[in-house]
């Protein structure tokens, strides 16, 4: 039943501190592509253990954020501080290196390489070997090599790719490119896993088995931020939600409470009619 | 056959094994007694040209780089070979330094152009790898004044063979009973370098630094993600391949016994780069092939087309040089319409470089903007 | 004489020349993605038959402008069906292969194109008639002469044309629509293949009048002339930002300048130490510079990667 790798039930001790410690705290963050204000002033906090939902309209903002905390894109105004420590800009890798790990709305897996090496890619952060190592083989490259290996299966395992190892990852079935991208974003060992719209596409068995894996990975000590379109999902999975639209937050809270907030209904539903 | 029938697979492996290994062993000898010594010659520069492919090969195939100017490396090494080693500056400096020596450099030079570079991809990068070996060439080419470096044009010759202790290969030897001239001696120690640039190649293929590169091939921007810091990884890739030309060109330098710019022009660079692709990008087993067929190819064509011609029609309608290098074109072309991914691609990756990254790179199209 | 304005006149009529053949690979590139190496041969294969033609008809006692026109026509058209069957016979089987392989095909044609134009033509240089006026004139102490002038006159000509022809006509909004995304614009009922071909056939009609122009510039005709200037003018085109038609005439223009100039000037600049056969140097180094800081060119539109 335990498919635990060590470093998550390491993360797991981290949870049993109290849950008001906050992982990621986001304040005032503005971004501009050109005239268009894609995020306007945005602060929120997601705390340790919890499962936190970013709603909105479409090109409300999510992604945009997403990629903020993530490094891709450069905040004009605002900073993010995660694990305590402050951000203004950053590269991706070290913000991976710090913890936070993510998924990508419209599927980046390396899709000419194998699902497994998809993982390995991800445990790439968290080992050593060099130029040397891979030339001489030495006994410790070796020991990294099979550790490496073995968590990268036991991670297939523990998403639910049960296909052989060796299957290209764009051979794979769309439920389970979206399951591999997690698994890899997992091979990182993350503070807070990060996902644009996991279940964008998905049936509604899969997304049910969806959601039991990310309650899983809660449970297993891993914050998870959730970009997401179905509701439900949304409103059965998160503890807190922040809804943004047109790059402005304009709720936060427990799910029940947004869901009858009127400017959320506001936003949902349009407001041309009034 | 009941013995063969028997074997395990294991043994079967090694008799495998064995029948290659002979079979590289006895090859100069071979090739010397069925096509003649000059054949011998191009097998030699097949071999180092196996090498510079393989190098290429870890920019290209590896990490996805489109390298045009790849020749460069070859070149400096080359010529740091011919100037610590030839009456140019009085130098002769024991091969074992000059080799290592023009291999380092080469691989600062490939850190030099990635450096600035790292940004750019796909047709950007191409163009300006481009442009980087043509500038190498150029000062090549016109360092003999009014500081005379590199004796402009007409090259360096005069170049000390590689020697190594007090073994020549310029000269003939006789060992074991048996007589080595130059060129058989100058095979074996390619055959060597080969063999050990392909166990590099093999080894870090399959590594976590392999690994990265194929990522960032595949999608950079995931690779950053999932916190492989792209810019070192895709330098140590521009400097490994770098470096690996580096040692073919001082090896290059070592055998010709001369060296100029000529030797190091767009047209080389290209012609490695079809090694890769044709062969079949990623891998080892297609680059190497295709660095045999590309140097065979036009030799055979170069040797064959003049006397087809002649026996044919009994006279030579075509100067043969362009009937060679027409056909090699010809050849390209139908190769990679009937193989797009290579003739022997890796079992995985067929798909290299693939059209959907492009599109973001693609820039403004028709500038709609009126 | 004034050595500034003359620099800048050689660069301009240089200039212009690049942009129109700069023109040629950015229309393909923006296009279908993919660099056209063959269309520097292209462009020699042009100039070679509008010697050859011209060559059979001077002495016809036709008025030597009319000769050179009907060359210009016969190039035209035969670099259109060469570039029609480049397209077809080289790209179009492998549109969805890996994206090096179109590379390599363009590589074997422009060694087929550049081998056969030497089984043709031979491997000596020709001279080309000089059929246009060529008398020099004096301009504020420098000189330019009348088929400089023609040159840029039209090749500004040409350029405008085209950009009228893209932005004005359902022809080039046709192909604004494929080069955006070539599945949605079929299903708008344009014929993608049709368009790309016909792109094809324009750039090289354009290679064709520059290797006209290249060979009335300088009076020489030779089998290797295309592969450095087709060097030369991808440059220019990615120096503006490939795909881009305005790019391709500004970097065109531009490297046409730096290379006058450089070649002009740089041998002060640098105390004497380097001449001008450090001209190309000086090109390309000017590439990577812009590339470092505008890594889509000039104009290119700078693409955030979209997560």
């Amino acid at each position: 039943m335990n498919f635990l790798p060590m470093t998550m039930r390491r993360n797991g001790v981290q949870c049993m501190t109290p849950p008001s410690e906050t992982l990621l705290e986001v304040s005032g963050i503005g971004k501009h592509f050109g005239g268009l204000a894609a995020l306007n002033d945005v602060s929120l906090h997601i705390l340790r253990g919890e499962i936190y939902g970013l709603i909105g309209p479409n090109g409300a903002g999510k992604t945009t954020l997403f990629n903020i905390v993530t490094g891709l894109y450069q905040l004009d105004s605002g900073n993010f501080t995660f694990d305590g420590t402050g951000y203004v800009s950053c590269k991706p890798h070290l913000l991976a290196q710090a913890g936070i790990a993510r998924t990508f709305q419209n599927i980046r897996l390396f899709a000419n390489m194998s699902a497994l090496e998809n993982v390995m890619v991800g445990r790439h952060v968290r080992t050593r070997c060099g130029i040397w190592g891979a030339l001489a083989r030495h006994a410790a490259a070796r020991a990294e090599e099979r550790a490496i290996i073995g968590r990268a299966r036991e991670l297939l395992r523990y998403v639910g790719v049960n296909r052989p190892p060796q299957t290209l990852a764009k051979n794979l079935s769309y439920g389970e490119q979206r399951r591999l991208e997690i698994a890899r974003a997992l091979a990182t060992d993350p503070k807070l896993l990060a996902l644009d719209e996991p279940a964008a596409g998905m049936n509604a068995t899969e997304t049910e088995s969806l959601k039991t894996l990310l309650q899983t990975i809660r449970a297993d000590g891993i914050t998870v931020l959730l970009i997401e379109h179905d509701v439900k999902l949304i409103m059965g999975l998160c503890d807190r939600v922040t809804v943004l639209d047109y790059g402005k937050k304009i709720a936060e809270g427990v799910p029940h409470e947004v869901r009858n907030n009127p400017a959320v209904i506001e936003a949902y539903l349009g407001g041309g009619s009034a | 056959m009941n013995m063969l029938a028997q074997m395990s697979r294991k043994h079967r492996a090694w008799l495998a094994f064995a029948a290659l290994a002979m079979l590289l062993l006895s090859l100069p000898f071979i090739t010397d007694a069925l096509l003649g010594r000059g054949w011998v010659r191009i097998l030699d520069f097949a071999l180092l040209y196996i090498v510079l492919a393989l190098g290429l090969n870890i920019v290209v195939g590896y990490a996805g780089l489109l390298d045009l100017g790849y020749i460069a490396f070859f070149a400096v090494g080359a010529y740091c070979y011919a100037l610590l080693g030839s009456p140019q500056f009085g130098l002769h400096l024991p091969f074992w330094i000059v080799l290592p020596a023009g291999a380092l450099l080469a691989g600062f030079f490939g850190v030099l152009l990635g450096a600035p570079t790292l940004k750019l991809r796909g047709d950007y990068l191409a163009i300006v790898t481009l442009g980087f070996g043509e500038i190498i060439r150029i000062f090549l080419n016109n360092l003999n004044a009014p500081l005379n470096i590199t004796n402009g044009p007409q090259g360096i010759s005069m170049i000390d063979p590689i020697r190594i202790g007090e073994f020549s290969l310029a000269s003939t030897h006789e060992l074991f009973g048996l007589t080595f001239p130059s060129v058989h001696l100058h095979y074996y120690l390619f055959l060597c370098i080969t063999l050990l640039v392909i166990f590099v190649s093999l080894r870090l293929e399959d590594s976590r630094i392999g690994r990265a590169w194929m990522a960032i091939r595949e999608d950079e921007v995931a690779a950053a993600a999932m916190g492989i810091n792209t810019r070192n990884i895709k330098l140590l890739a521009f400097a490994m391949g770098a470096t690996f030309g580096g040692a073919a060109g001082g090896l290059f330098a070592g055998f010709q016994g001369f060296v100029s710019p000529e030797s190091f022009g767009l047209t080389e660079s290209i012609m490695v780069l079809c090694m890769v692709v044709l062969g079949g990008m990623g891998n080892i087993g297609g680059v190497v092939f295709g660095g045999v067929l590309l140097v065979l190819l036009p030799e055979a064509l170069r040797h064959g087309a003049g006397p087809v011609q002649q026996a044919l029609f009994g006279k030579m309608f075509i100067d043969p040089e362009s009937l060679r290098m027409l056909l090699f074109g010809l050849a390209l072309i139908a190769v990679m319409l009937w193989r797009p991914a290579g003739l022997w691609p890796s079992r995985q990756r067929r798909r290299e470089l693939s059209a959907d990254d492009d599109a973001a790179q693609r820039g403004t199209v028709y500038d709609a903007a009126k | 004489m004034d050595i500034f304005l003359q620099q800048i006149i050689n660069g301009l009529v240089q200039g212009s020349i690049y942009a129109l053949v700069a023109l040629g690979y950015t229309m393909v590139y923006g296009i279908l993605g993919l660099i056209n190496f063959a269309h520097g041969e292209v462009v020699m294969i042009g100039a070679m038959v509008a010697l050859s033609v011209s060559l059979l008809l001077i002495g016809s006692g036709l008025p030597p402008l009319l000769v050179l026109l009907i060359a210009l026509m016969v190039a035209a058209a035969v670099c259109m069906v060469l570039g029609y069957g480049i397209e077809r016979l080289a790209y179009r089987p492998l549109r969805n292969a890996p994206r090096l392989a179109p590379l390599i095909t363009a590589i074997g044609v422009s060694i087929v194109l550049q081998n056969l134009a030497m089984i043709i033509w031979g491997r000596e240089y020709h001279a080309f008639p000089a059929l246009l006026p060529n008398s020099s004139h004096l301009l504020a102490g420098a000189i330019i002469n009348e088929v400089q002038i023609i040159i840029v006159l039209v090749a500004t000509a040409m350029m405008a044309g085209l950009m009228l022809l893209v932005h004005r006509t359902r022809l080039g909004r046709a192909m604004r629509a494929v080069a955006e995304n070539p599945s949605a614009a079929a299903l708008m009922g344009v014929n993608p293949n049709a368009v790309i071909s016909i792109t094809f056939m324009m750039g090289a009609a354009l290679a064709a009048v520059a290797g006209i122009m290249v060979s009335a510039n300088y009076g020489i005709v030779h089998y290797y002339m295309g592969s450095i200037l087709g060097l030369k003018a991808f440059t220019a085109a990615v120096l503006g930002g490939i795909g881009n038609l305005r790019g391709a005439m500004l970097g065109g223009l531009l490297l046409g300048l730096i290379e006058s100039l450089g070649a002009g000037y740089i041998g002060d600049l640098t105390g004497g130490f380097f001449g001008s056969h450090y001209q190309d140097v000086f090109a390309f180094l000017v590439l990577i510079v812009v590339l470092v800081f505008r890594p889509a060119g000039l104009l290119g539109e700078r693409v955030a990667d979209r997560a």
